[in-house]
């Protein structure tokens, strides 16, 4: 998918996460994540970041996560949202199933 | 006049001061010319300090009554700075955020140990990175009183802020003369202090006259006094009253935690309670008044850290006794003035091993918990991510005491599950907690089968602990273990003062 | 005919409000013993905020285990155009019951119905498998709501939405006086479908005694529940509608003694001498049915 602006989703309330995607020409996903539950969940946050990105087809970006607890599913809906909204794009593929 | 000694039988057993030899000289000014002077006030800190023969490597102790608006402890050791002391061990009844500048003293030296019931801010921080060399000593209430009262613990100079005190040392935690802007209510910790340490130092900004009755403290455990403006914080030491909370989730754990306590049989006419100080563990109360009215029941006693919450219901009738170690809020403060049988009691009659305490008198407890493990361990000290960021209090000596120990806790904070496999830091061990309840099952520890039938019998579902844990984990997935290094930074003590469990310094920036 | 994914008759005694874009009250909303729980996509969600929300409840439906709660997504309506996307999103992610909010005349409930129609078949998804449920918030539903009662065989109830419905009328929420009307209307027509019968939100949180004695009267009327917009209704809203113990065992008496009626052939019933007939059993049967589902709801 292509990246047209900066865009944002997500709050800084507690359990949710507050993602900006930034457009890049190059150098594949950079990533900054802060969280408050960075050493028991750091890892697994960005690697739900990193397969969001890929699943929706973003190659290069500058995604900054502020994380305040949020579950795996609040993650990928707001990189979901901020990508949508970077790429101004409302055609959204959903899909049945857990 | 010996001769006279001689003619008594056995009178090396009987008398060793000799002969009466005279009254000396009595005094004849008036009561009010003589409160003037021949008092225990010095007109500084320093003063105290010399006078009380305080010297380098010696121990110093203070309470937490005051709490967060406690001013005590930072001017004690800004002074014994000033004047040079160094290598002291402090050992406070709890340390809170606003000790955030014994960072200072720690590094020049000045403290070299504490001891404490907990550590929070920043404090609590550094000293989790390893600020200290010697680790942390973390007692529960009860041990600490019994570790003082053993001598394992061996205050010399005690520095005990007091919102009244009179020219000889009465000492209390409000005032029955003249209103002052201060009141903490209960002193029950202070008073372990003034009994066993050497010398006692009273801080007060409220000096009022001969005798301060009632008293906390009284004059013959009481060496120097000290009157300061500024002992404490009004607002950060208590407030109006603690309210109930609005959250619909602690709500909801605290009405299951009532039904428990009354599907096991504790709620009965004349019973004995323990509630916590907020959030979930005090909402118990507003359900069990419910129930109280409903079955036509009083409560025979309340226990420990007393609210507002408690003593409406002793106004109301429905509390005969109340035995406060510790007031939370200013209406507990206020009761404790003004309610004849609201009664104020020292920690060690709380919570001591030593003897039967007022803890072994307790029906059930509803405690709080940071972590709860699969044995049923509990964690009220450190973080999830291993920092030091709360207080022991009266957690193992009440659960240990009281016939059924509730443990509540929402299965979840955020995204940190509050059951699971093993908690960072044992301060009460699963073999003293009975039942946890959480916002999504109750389970029943396995020693107390008949708890569990009893709440089966009446509707209630009962899950294991590791159905439990296994929830929280479904939801939040399953956290990375903590790093820690080798150095060990703390060291818990259960009530009996044996070494449960130790913190090590956490790893990482 | 095929796999459905609600249930056209079950307990609806709660539907519990939760706000679209709120993740942490997303994350908490199965705590509380809700018979249903209502995602809203709706009026809780600022315009801008409406794609993020619909991505929240998406990958919360997917995700997350609500037992066997009832699953309702109140959508935006159709002809705000949003409503549609909604249904994009919300029906392959499985929802149970769609709630369309400001139904005004049966055309609403078709042409909401024929989108999830082509949905489903667009996803494989058998036609027929999501409920919907329409709420009533103006005049003119009211009016309509025998026909809109009666729009789809999808609709498992009507609810009446009545903020909207009172600023309709020129007036404001009071004693329920202002809400006589619409409330007998829509049991009325509910009744008359065979579909529930479900109130409005009570919206002082802090007035447990006006939301109890607002719960009385619609379990009077004859309502099957109401909307909650705080987990604290939700535990005496359902003790208001559990049967108490002394008409349970009532119920249980008049089933035995049907029953033993039934095998002695005796057509005439009666019950410490008082005749049983048609209207006490169809009453003893619902209250043991309530009862029944209450404990089962219970231990979920």
């Amino acid at each position: 998918m292509e990246l047209k602006k900066t865009a944002v989703a997500g709050t800084m309330e507690s359990s949710d996460i507050m993602v900006t995607v930034e457009p890049r020409e190059s150098g594949g996903i950079v990533l900054e994540l802060t969280s408050s539950v960075m050493k028991q969940y750091g890892r697994r946050i960005e690697r739900v970041i990193r397969e969001t990105a890929a699943e929706l087809g973003v190659e290069h970006a500058l995604i900054c996560a502020v994380d305040k607890g949020a579950l795996d599913c609040t993650v990928r809906a707001r990189v979901s949202a901020a990508i949508f909204r970077a790429a101004e794009r409302e055609n959204i593929t959903w899909e049945v199933g857990k | 006049m010996d001769q006279l000694l001689q003619t008594i039988p056995h009178i090396d057993r009987i008398a060793h001061r000799g002969v009466f030899a005279g009254a000396g000289a009595k005094l004849t000014e008036t009561f009010r010319a003589r409160s003037g002077k021949d008092n225990k006030v010095l007109p500084s800190l320093e003063d105290a300090v010399r006078a009380a023969g305080l010297r380098d490597g010696m121990t110093i102790s203070f309470h937490h009554h005051f709490r967060g608006g406690d001013h005590v402890v930072n001017q004690v050791v800004d002074t014994l700075a000033a004047m040079g002391f160094r290598d002291l061990t402090l050992a406070a009844s709890s340390l809170a955020d606003v000790h955030a500048p014994l960072i200072r003293h720690i590094k020049n030296g000045v403290i070299t140990h504490i001891e404490t019931s907990g550590l929070r801010g920043q404090l609590a921080e550094e000293i989790s990175r390893g600020l200290l060399e010697c680790p942390v000593v973390f007692r529960s209430h009860g041990g600490r009183a019994a570790a003082i009262g053993s001598g394992e613990v061996h205050i010399d100079v005690a520095f005990l802020g007091a919102p009244s005190c009179d020219p000889y040392g009465n000492a209390n935690g409000y005032s029955r003369d003249d209103d002052t802007s201060i009141a903490c209510g209960s002193m029950g910790y202070a008073r372990t202090d003034a009994k066993y340490a050497d010398k006692v130092i009273i801080l007060t900004n409220n000096l009022v006259r001969y005798p301060n009755a009632p008293w906390a403290i009284p004059e013959y455990d009481v060496d120097y006094i000290v009157v300061t403006d500024d002992i404490g914080d009004p607002a950060g030491i208590m407030s109006g009253a603690t309210r109930y909370t609005k959250n619909p989730k602690e709500l909801l754990i605290a009405q299951t935690a009532a039904g428990v306590i009354d599907a096991a049989g504790y709620l009965y006419d004349g019973f004995s309670m323990q509630m916590g100080s907020g959030g979930a563990s005090l909402a118990v109360a507003r359900f069990l008044r419910q129930m109280m009215q409903e079955k036509g029941i009083r409560c025979r006693f309340a226990l420990g850290g007393i609210t507002g919450q408690i003593t409406a219901m002793h106004e109301e009738g429905m509390i005969d006794r109340i035995l406060d170690v510790q007031s939370f809020d200013l209406d507990a403060a206020l009761s404790l003035k003004k309610n004849r049988f609201h009664h104020q009691i020292d920690a060690a009659y709380y919570a001591s091993f030593l003897f039967a305490a007022a803890v072994d008198q307790l029906d059930f407890v509803i405690l709080s918990a940071l972590e709860i493990d699969t044995d049923f361990n509990v964690n009220v000290l450190t973080g999830s991510d291993g920092v030091i960021r709360g207080a022991i209090g009266g957690h193992p000596d009440t659960a240990a005491g009281a016939s059924l120990s509730v443990v509540v806790a929402p299965l979840t904070r955020g995204r940190i599950p509050t059951v699971i496999d093993r908690v960072n830091t044992i301060v009460t061990p699963g073999a003293v907690v009975d039942v946890v309840v959480t916002d999504q099952g109750i389970a029943v520890n396995p020693r107390r089968p008949e708890v569990a039938e009893k709440l089966k019998k009446a509707g209630m579902r009962v899950d294991t602990i590791r159905q439990l844990k296994d929830r929280a984990e479904a939801l939040t997935g399953r956290p990375d273990p903590i790093r820690y290094k080798d150095r060990v930074v703390g060291v818990v003590m259960y009530r009996d003062n044996s070494v449960i469990d130790v913190i090590r310094q956490i790893d990482g920036e | 005919m095929n796999e459905r994914r609600y249930e056209k008759d079950r307990l609806r005694r709660s539907m519990m409000f939760v706000p679209g874009n709120h993740p942490g009250m997303i994350a908490d909303s199965r705590i509380y013993g809700a018979d249903s729980i209502m995602f809203d996509l709706e009026d809780s969600v600022s315009l801008a905020e409406k794609d993020a929300a619909r991505f929240l409840v998406y990958q919360a439906l997917r995700t997350l285990d609500f037992g066997k709660k009832e699953i309702v997504v109140r959508i935006n309506d159709l002809d705000s155009g949003l409503g549609v996307r909604d249904l994009e999103a919300i029906i392959p992610a499985g929802v149970h019951v769609v709630r369309l909010p400001k139904t005004d005349c049966p055309q609403d409930v078709i042409d909401c119905e024929r989108e999830i129609a082509r949905i489903e078949r667009a996803h494989g998804i058998p036609v027929g498998a999501v409920g919907m449920m329409a709420a009533i918030e103006s005049a003119n539903g009211v009016l309509n709501a025998r026909e809109i009662a009666c729009a789809s065989d999808r609709l498992i109830g009507i609810a009446l939405g009545a903020e909207d419905y009172v600023t309709d009328l020129k007036t404001v929420r009071a004693d329920g006086t202002e809400l006589l009307f619409a409330r007998s209307m829509i049991l009325h027509a509910a009744r008359s479908a065979g579909i529930a019968a479900l109130d409005t939100v009570y919206s002082d949180v802090n007035n447990e005694e006006g939301f109890l004695a607002e719960v009385e009267l619609i379990h009077k009327l004859g309502f099957d529940g109401k909307s909650v917009i705080n987990p604290r209704q939700i535990q005496p809203l359902h003790r208001a509608f559990v049967p108490g113990e002394k008409d349970l065992r009532r119920a249980y008496d008049v089933i035995a003694a049907i029953e033993k009626a039934n095998a002695r052939g005796s057509g005439v019933i009666s019950l410490n001498g008082k005749m049983i007939d048609r209207p006490i059993v169809i009453r003893a049967r619902r209250l043991i049915a309530l009862a029944e589902a209450d404990r089962i709801a219970r231990e979920e």
